[in-house]
């Protein structure tokens, strides 16, 4: 059986990695007020993000609010996707 | 090979606690906290300034040798020049010895460290001073305010010829920059500190690691051979993720930036000079120095306690 994940489950995997929590976030909930990411772990899921995507994310794009939650995450990766 | 014969320290005595920033800055002490492991940091007196620092930090150094060389390191001097080296030289009563200034944050312990392992051979011992007055352009910003605190750390280096037992012989060191980076931390003439602090966690957490690792290999040292590892004092949780990155135990890190939140160049010297009082090492043990800071700038030095 094939399983096929979209890009916010991608993301949802990620975070779940990056911050070792058992359970994934809501695609809208904000991962710094629910203790998923801090400032340390916001660096780790970027360079995640970069590997899973084959992107490179710049420092002038490393804002909280821009990954603030899976949705905003998507919203950004759709954006330098172009 | 050259060794470190002493370090010393000095902290001004106000304390600035996160419950009273918090009252300024309106902001949440235990964030703070939990964001920078840091409770309190201390506070230079507005008649206090970096060469008051330097001085008071640097005397216990000159007790049994007089040294030929003064580098001054220091991010958060007031003047375009002179800088504080010669007025520092001329305080402690050295006389025209070359006095020069390393106008380095964060890296400048670890940098005029590294120089004074080379030019110590031709001028005799080294007095390497890094003094800070970082209250003043941090507090400007609620972000910066909260991370920044005063003080100055001292030692003193000197030739094998010089050297006693009880030295920290200079192995090897490995110094690195980066100018793509420039704007992520920067302090301007005028105006307050500028950081980009999520540029600024990305590298260091990256270029710490990589640094530490490159003498460690060089000299056939594993990370957790390591008796003790001096870092520049940024931020708890970035001494804990560099332990974590190179698998050492994390209570081989000295870490007192609880206590004085980031003096910048003087962070470093003032750590090893608190550790060093209460070091309980033995002959062959070695000992990691690493700093990252504006620039950027990066590297790690290697000691080990004479044998």
């Amino acid at each position: 059986m094939q399983f096929f994940m979209n890009k916010q489950d991608k993301i949802a995997a990620i975070v779940k990695k990056v911050s070792k929590k058992p359970t994934a976030p809501d695609p809208d909930e904000s991962l710094f007020d629910s203790g998923y990411l801090d400032s340390f772990a916001l660096t780790d899921m970027v360079t995640e993000l970069e590997q899973e995507f084959g992107l490179t994310i710049p420092d002038a794009d490393l804002s909280p609010r821009r990954f603030e939650s899976i949705a905003r995450i998507e919203h950004y990766l759709n954006q330098k996707a172009g | 090979m050259p060794s470190i014969l002493s370090f010393s320290h000095y902290v001004p005595e106000r304390v600035l606690t996160n419950n009273d920033l918090a009252r300024s800055l309106d902001i949440d002490p235990d964030w703070i906290l939990q964001a920078s492991g840091i409770e309190a940091r201390r506070i230079a007196g507005e008649a206090e300034n970096i060469v008051d620092l330097a001085v008071q930090a640097a005397q216990p150094c000159l007790s049994r040798h007089k040294p030929g060389l003064l580098l001054a390191a220091s991010g958060s001097s007031t003047r375009r020049f002179p800088g504080p080296a010669a007025e520092i030289a001329h305080r402690l009563g050295l006389g025209p010895i070359p006095a020069i200034d390393l106008p380095h944050a964060s890296t400048g312990s670890l940098i005029a460290m590294s120089l004074a392992a080379k030019l110590t051979e031709a001028h005799g011992p080294v007095l390497v001073v890094a003094a800070e007055k970082m209250s003043a352009p941090a507090q400007t910003d609620k972000s910066t305010a909260i991370l920044f605190g005063d003080g100055a750390g001292a030692c003193l280096i000197a030739p094998e010829s010089a050297s006693d037992s009880r030295g920290l012989e200079i192995v090897d060191f490995a110094l690195h920059s980066d100018g793509a980076h420039t704007e992520a931390l920067h302090l301007d003439l005028t105006g307050p500190l500028r950081m980009s602090g999520m540029a600024v966690i990305r590298h260091a957490t990256r270029r710490l690691p990589e640094a530490i690792m490159e003498v460690l290999a060089r000299n056939n040292t594993r990370a957790q051979g390591v008796a003790a590892y001096i870092m520049h004092q940024a931020n708890q949780n970035l001494i804990d993720r560099v332990a974590r990155a190179i698998d050492a135990p994390a209570e081989r890190f000295y870490s007192n930036v609880r206590r004085y939140g980031n003096t910048s160049s003087a962070s470093m010297l003032i750590a090893a000079s608190e550790w060093h009082e209460q070091m309980h090492l033995t002959r062959g043990d070695t000992v990691c120095f690493a700093a990252f800071g504006a620039g950027f700038h990066w590297g790690a030095l290697l000691a080990r306690v004479r044998t």
